[in-house]
């Protein structure tokens, strides 16, 4: 696990954005703001569109970034990844070539994108379960979602270690 | 996009030869809902359900007589030895194979391939030599070959398909006059595609050149009635679960005087005659490629499967199944944006499909929901999506339980996709 993949120049650009952007909300009310917004919406129907929506509305992902290293083992869907670490925050862009999963990716995004290590590893991806969602991460779905919170949690537990090992010097 | 006109006079069922619903009733998996909706099952290529029958032969087998096979003096070994051993004539008579030491028990499709191309690849192809296969097989028969070439030096030919999904035969009759061609492995009903290959002419261009054929039938099996002795074909392999069966046995037909040629595949028990630390000699057919306990009551549920299928009929199952299909496809048809991939003239009881703009995995997903299950992926068949160009396709596969009115909700459900994702 490297501390930063993909291509440097953009990733820099993404971090400039994200650091404009960077939700500073702490992540329960993020978590039971989205559990609200889901809440509303009665019918799996109205859910399933919200979340098609949300995929749309992800992060620009260049292109440039769709590159083997950057892809999560799916086995019906795609899903690419980048994290970077900057100051004491992990950040990550994302993208699936399924419009389901792009949705779904935007929520764990929402929650992990922009936080400290220790935030990240604490908060459990079940919180997908009050929504009613939690079934996408599953391995046996294939659709690299279950890889991508692998990745966004190995991520944070090689930057802790990272950092522990500088503050040792 | 699909070369079939709309139908506008399909008949709305019921295929006359069938009672569906008795057929059904026989299904207990069937009577459920998932996300509230009565399951519609259409990953049949996947793996099919069982009928109660073959439930009832495995749960009869442990609960009274189950003991090992071929080795005890007593009585349940005995019993266990009789049906499994029935089980094997019951597929020789199904393939109408002309010996019962020509069917041998493996695990799967997959296993009986990488027998042949450990066994009889390994002792026949050498460096130089050439392994045909065409461009729409399923990985297991692509990558044992592979294997064996990696192992030899010999070389990998592939038939190409054209845009319907048919294989061209010119390539085919081309590839085989190279000389060097030691076996031609064909997959009798493509999987990702539907198309059903004529392998009936395929093998006797192949003999006309003394070349040896490897049928891979896991999916024509439960939908055509195949007479290995009239294809002539050399091997022919499928899967017990594709074909109402329990999972875990496969079958392998060899005609006898390659199998008694070749090597035994795995060693170990109930494949020798003679065992000593400087020489082992071994078993006669079957035994011989069956080294370990098999899975035997899984062997006796296959054969119970075949009694069940045998019973229906498969020309009454093929009547119905084809009707499905055409419906099916008339109907998928009329959707915007739905191509078809795979529009042989020969098909069978399956549909690959895209949606324009919408990834194949979604429209599992929203399918799902509806309580349809269908496939959404590469079907284990990557160069075939490589040929098209796509990702991934959805499939929906038919078996004999299906109805036209099923075939109407998948139906319904793609409208409610195509809504969702405009």
């Amino acid at each position: 696990m490297t501390l930063m993949q993909g291509n440097p120049e953009l990733l820099e650009v993404a971090v400039a954005e994200s650091l404009t952007s960077t939700n500073r909300r702490p992540i329960a009310v993020v978590i039971a703001t989205m559990t609200k917004n889901f809440a509303v919406l009665d019918d799996w129907t109205e859910r399933y569109r919200y979340l098609i929506d949300l995929g749309r509305q992800l992060p620009h992902f260049p292109e440039a970034w769709r590159t083997r290293s950057n892809q999560l083992r799916g086995c019906q869907s795609q899903v690419w990844i980048v994290g970077i670490r900057s100051a004491d925050r992990l950040y990550f862009r994302a993208v699936s070539d399924a419009a389901i999963v792009s949705g779904l990716i935007a929520l764990l995004l929402e929650v992990y994108d922009g936080r400290r290590t220790e935030e990240i590893l604490n908060t459990s991806p079940e919180f997908l379960k009050t929504i009613g969602l939690y079934e996408h991460l599953s391995p046996s779905r294939g659709n690299g979602l279950h890889a991508l919170v692998q990745f966004i949690r190995g991520f944070a537990k090689a930057a802790g270690a990272t950092r522990s090992s500088e503050s040792d010097i | 996009m699909s070369a079939l006109p709309a139908l506008s006079t399909v008949p709305i069922d019921r295929c006359a030869d069938l009672d569906l619903a008795r057929i059904r009733a026989e299904f207990p998996i069937l009577r459920q809902r998932v996300h509230g909706k009565p399951l519609v099952y259409l990953d049949n290529a996947a793996s099919v359900q069982r009928p109660k029958a073959v439930i009832d032969a495995i749960s009869d087998c442990y609960s009274s007589y189950y003991g090992n096979i071929h080795r005890g003096v007593h009585l349940l070994s005995e019993r266990s030895t009789t049906a499994y051993e029935g089980a094997r004539e019951k597929v020789r008579a199904f393939l109408n194979a002309a010996s019962v030491q020509e069917i041998i028990f493996t695990r799967n499709t997959t296993e009986s391939i990488n027998l042949v191309a450990s066994s009889f690849g390994g002792s026949v192809v050498k460096a130089g030599d050439e392994i045909v296969i065409t461009g729409m097989e399923h990985h297991s028969n692509i990558v044992p070959w592979q294997m064996l070439c990696e192992r030899t030096g010999a070389a990998l030919k592939v038939v190409p398909f054209t845009d319907a999904g048919e294989l061209i035969l010119e390539e085919y009759e081309r590839l085989l006059d190279s000389g060097r061609v030691k076996l031609v492995g064909v997959v009798h009903l493509s999987n990702a595609l539907g198309t059903l290959n004529p392998v009936k002419a395929m093998i006797e261009m192949a003999h006309a050149r003394g070349v040896p054929v490897l049928v891979d039938g896991a999916q024509s099996v439960p939908h055509l009635a195949v007479d290995v002795r009239e294809l002539d074909c050399e091997f022919y392999a499928f899967s017990s679960h594709k074909i109402y069966g329990p999972a875990g046995v496969g079958v392998l037909y060899g005609k006898k005087a390659l199998l008694e040629a070749m090597p035994p595949y795995q060693g170990g028990g109930d494949m020798i005659s003679l065992v000593t630390f400087e020489k082992t000699t071994y078993a006669d057919l079957p035994n011989k490629f069956e080294a370990g306990t098999p899975s035997i009551a899984d062997v006796i549920g296959l054969g119970a499967a075949l009694d069940w299928l045998n019973a229906i009929g498969l020309d009454a199952v093929a009547a119905h199944e084809h009707a499905l299909l055409e419906y099916t496809t008339a109907r998928l048809s009329e959707i915007p944006g739905l191509r078809l991939i795979g529009t042989a003239r020969d098909k069978a009881a399956l549909a690959s499909f895209t949606m324009q703009g919408i990834h194949p995995h979604d429209i599992g997903t929203i399918l799902d929901r509806e309580g349809v299950a269908i496939r959404a992926g590469h079907h284990c068949a990557q160069p075939v999506m490589q040929r098209y160009g796509v990702p991934a396709t959805a499939r929906a596969s038919f078996a004999v339980y299906n109805t036209h009115d099923e075939a109407d909700v998948l139906v319904k459900a793609l409208w409610k996709v195509k809504e969702l994702f405009a």
